[in-house]
């Protein structure tokens, strides 16, 4: 569509904030994916209204500060991206208009000590460590604690699994098929560090050694999807620097990650890292992708049946494009059958620390995503994104015996594990 | 003033937008060369919010016009500067489902193929399907009379409607046609359909639910020019055979589904004839072979045939998305729906390529064959100076063309305020007098969706645009 923003004034991220604009036809076939359409039925809550919108502050006859609610509203789910058949990029353009409105917007106090504390903890395993433990200190002060602190708190596990130390390398098993780097994230370290042991495990039994570097950091993608991009910059930059050169590939676990390296090209538009980043972002693969690419070596057969519903991560599904992988490798493991939810484009409403942020939109979605997972009777949940994990796993606890809620690999890893 | 403070007392600051943050979304619809911006928007919750807006409307003599999900090509639910849009996406329930009588009672906020998925259960569908099918509403549906692939076989929107419940312009309350399709007297709401939102806004649908095929048999036929691809189309319908839908899509159109979903079309055809036959197994079978023989005789080089439902829907989806696909191929088009007669298909298709040619703007086809339904796509870049005008001036040139082969200017789409100059090549001056007086008996004041359908009037173009460097120079005028 046609606009009079000024490209001049935007800097390096000209091509994100302008791509999206010019390309949106306004057809509004990315209405019914929405989950804050869906959930509040106004046009001002879609990604094409918010395009119109992020036009008007761009073209500066609408004040950034008027457009903030509804810029804070999107989950950054990316499911209009698959929808949308013109090609609009809306995620770059999220991405890099939350950047810019996080420069210029007034920020109130209570909005500052949340973010402060959720960014400087979990992205650091060890502080968010400490952090969920002391959290739950302050669950009995809850009555007396500011509102916007609430729904954090309400998160909080119950309780924190052992710490798991894994090795610096990993060895493969049998003939040696490739060396990748593996990310270990953050947050998912402390809340699910079986994650991390479960992908070694498989990447092992398929011939892979895995370098677990001693100095990587979080990847910045829970700062940069909310628009805080120095804090994001930091670690990635130690990230970047800690991957050597010469591995397959960098294997992410955690849809959110890769989708955030993935968007390094944004984060570091105009940095003087930016051509190292854009070849790191070129190296990173999902694990599943990556095991569907190697081949996946036949894993044997269950025991007994398994009916296992799979999960679409937003930031897998919608923001790498990968469907098609984790079925694949599911589908391999014998006497395990594999359900579809109904609406399996609509966001569980983890979205990052969206859940945290805008505690109700979360809430309505996650309680919807678990009515749907549940309705084919699964066993098993499986999914590739520890922020849905935790999402799934709160808005299950209120059924009967819910089914438990595992990554992908980790389904993988029992399997092999039958053997030994 | 007083209009939007008596809003104010109606509706909660949740649902009632004024500020030009909230407005803005709401500035066009599927149609972004023309915009407007209203006064206020209102989200209203129940029918009565709906018929007390309009009244308040009414009272103070303001604009107004309903608005489900804004996906009109012809800019029909594009707002009227300083009045009221009424969104009604929140009256999005489905009343009643009757399978035994084959009929659906639903709020006119319902989107199209959410009647038809409520329907699945009892293997009936809605069947008019356009291709927005998946958003756009039934509301909408209703006032443009909105067809779709597969209204060849069964019709039109209006052939699927038995009953409306409506509230017009000046706050009246009426329900028009029964549960019944035959009606005794006039067909009122036959009548309704296509109003354009002229006369009020529709409350409440009854629609004819139709059962689901027993059978589709979906067939890919690729030629090597788009026009015979077209006459291949009035072969088979000269045969005697009714599919379901004839579809025809050029190169450029099925580059850019491609582009968006990976629809697996034939490479390198020129012209893609998709035809779907459905009904019964035994008489599907007899009708395939028929066709097949009937493709060959025209030509086409290569055949292929959707093996499963998820290869069908594949087909369905890149045609479906092609209108907005084509975003992929350029920053701006416009996009018409003029009709021609099925046997003139051919010769259409090439005085299009000659205009298109002759202005040196690309054209891209993906149409209703099947009903003679053009659909060129003209593409353009409105950042240069004078594209848009020129852009104009071919759909113009292609409206005349269809009126002159004795077609119309629109077969879906509407009149909107897209296609309005127009309406005086198919209608005398009498005949718009005619329409405009029966308009005026139902909406005195004309204040519902006014500036659209009926020529004269400010262009909303011309307060974005400007006016047409030809009409600055007294050249050409816009009446």
């Amino acid at each position: 569509m046609q606009h009079v923003i000024d490209k001049k004034s935007l800097g390096p991220k000209v091509n994100a904030l302008t791509q999206g604009v010019e390309a949106c036809v306004h057809c509004g076939f990315c209405l019914p994916t929405c989950p804050t359409y869906d959930t509040l039925g106004a046009e001002i809550d879609s990604p094409r209204g918010r395009i119109f919108l992020m036009k008007e502050v761009l073209e500066g006859s609408v004040p950034m500060e008027e457009a903030l609610d509804p810029i804070d509203n999107c989950l950054g789910c990316d499911a209009c991206v698959t929808a949308c058949p013109s090609g609009v990029e809306y995620d770059h353009l999220i991405t890099a208009f939350r950047a810019k409105a996080e420069k210029e917007r007034r920020k109130p106090l209570g909005r500052r000590i949340l973010r402060s504390m959720i960014l400087n903890t979990l992205p650091y395993p060890y502080k968010a460590r400490l952090a969920f433990k002391m959290g739950k200190l302050a669950i009995p002060l809850s009555a007396i604690l500011p509102k916007s602190l609430k729904p954090a708190l309400g998160l909080l596990p119950r309780s924190l699994p052992a710490k798991d130390s894994i090795p610096e390398i990993y060895p493969a098993k049998g003939e040696k098929r490739g060396r990748v780097a593996l990310l270990a994230g953050c947050v998912q370290q402390v809340l699910a560090p079986e994650i991390n042991r479960a992908s070694l495990e498989v990447l092992s039994a398929n011939g892979i050694e895995t370098f677990i570097p001693r100095d990587q950091a979080c990847c910045g993608a829970l700062a940069l999807h909310t628009g805080v991009e120095k804090e994001a910059r930091k670690t990635a930059r130690q990230l970047i620097q800690s991957i050597p050169e010469n591995m397959d590939a960098l294997i992410t676990n955690a849809a959110g990650c890769g989708s955030g390296i993935n968007e390094y090209s944004i984060l570091f538009a105009g940095e003087k890292e930016e051509s190292e980043a854009r070849t790191l972002a070129g190296k990173t693969k999902d694990i599943s992708t990556y095991l569907n690419e190697i081949g996946l070596l036949s894993p044997p057969e269950l025991p007994k049946p398994l009916r296992v519903v799979y999960h679409d991560a937003c930031h897998l599904a919608h923001a790498q494009k990968e469907r098609k992988a984790p079925r694949l490798l599911l589908n391999a493991i014998s006497n395990l059958s594999l359900l579809e939810p109904p609406d399996w484009e609509i966001c569980c409403g983890s979205a990052g620390i969206y859940n945290i942020e805008k505690p109700e939109l979360a809430k309505q979605l996650g309680q919807t995503k678990a009515q749907n997972l549940l309705s084919t009777e699964p066993d098993v949940v499986a999914l590739g994104n520890i922020g849905c994990m935790t999402q799934i796993e709160k808005h299950l606890e209120s059924y009967e015996s819910p089914p438990p809620v595992l990554h992908t690999v980790q389904i993988l890893a029992s399997a092999y594990n039958q053997d030994s | 003033m007083e209009l939007l403070y008596a809003l104010g007392k109606l509706y909660p600051s949740t649902r009632l937008f004024t500020r030009k943050s909230q407005l803005v979304a709401y500035e066009s619809d599927g149609l972004t060369a023309f915009r407007a911006e209203p006064l206020a928007v209102v989200v209203p919750e129940s029918q009565e919010e709906v018929i007390e807006t309009v009244r308040l409307c009414y009272q103070s003599q303001t604009p107004f016009l309903a608005r489900g999900s804004g996906t009109s090509l012809s800019g029909g639910s594009m707002p009227v500067e300083g009045g009221i849009v009424i969104t009604l996406n929140r009256l999005n329930h489905i009343l009643r489902m009757d399978p035994e009588n084959r009929l659906a009672v639903v709020e006119t906020g319902v989107v199209n193929l959410k009647v038809s998925q409520a329907a699945a259960p009892h293997g009936l569908y809605y069947a008019p399907d356009p291709s927005s099918q998946q958003i756009c509403t039934i509301g909408g549906n209703l006032a443009f009379n909105s067809g779709g692939a597969h209204c060849l076989k069964y019709g039109m929107t209006a052939n699927h409607v038995l009953g409306i419940k409506a509230v017009l312009a000046d706050g009246e309350v009426v329900e028009l046609g029964s549960e019944s399709a035959d009606t005794v007297g006039p067909d009122a709401a036959g009548f309704f359909c296509g109003n354009e939102g002229l006369f009020g806004v529709a409350l409440e649908a009854t629609l004819r639910l139709t059962p689901k095929p027993q059978r589709y048999c979906t067939v890919l036929a690729a030629y090597d020019s788009l026009e015979k691809a077209g006459h291949a189309v009035s072969v088979v319908v000269e045969s005697g055979l009714l599919p379901g839908a004839m579809e025809i899509m050029d190169r450029l159109s099925m580059d850019a589904a491609e582009a968006a979903v990976k629809a697996g079309y034939p490479k390198d055809a020129q012209g893609l004839l998709i035809t779907e036959l459905e009904g019964e197994k035994e008489a599907v079978e007899e009708d395939f072979k028929q066709l097949l023989f009937l493709i060959e005789k025209t030509g086409a080089y290569e055949t292929r045939i959707a093996k499963d439902e998820e290869e069908r829907l594949m087909i369905w989806k890149g045609r479906k998305s092609a209108f907005s696909a084509v975003g992929q191929l350029s920053p701006d088009y416009l996009v018409q729906d003029g009709v021609v007669p099925r046997s003139r298909l051919g010769e259409a298709l090439a005085k299009i390529k000659e205009y298109s040619k002759e202005a040196g703007i690309a054209v891209a086809n993906v149409f209703h064959a099947g009903d003679g339904n053009l659909h060129p796509l003209i593409m353009f870049d409105g950042k240069k100076d004078g594209t848009l005008e020129r852009a104009e001036a071919l759909a113009g040139r292609i409206l005349t063309m269809c009126v002159q082969m004795g077609g119309s200017i629109t077969g879906e789409h509407g009149v909107g305020v897209e296609k309005k100059k127009y309406l005086p090549e198919m209608f005398s001056e009498i005949d718009i007098d005619c329409m405009k007086r029966v308009r005026r008996a139902i909406d005195p004041l004309e204040i519902a969706n006014p500036g659209k359908l009926f020529p004269g009037g400010e262009a909303p173009a011309l307060t974005t645009h400007g006016a047409h460097p030809l009409e600055k120079a007294g050249i050409i005028s816009r009446e």
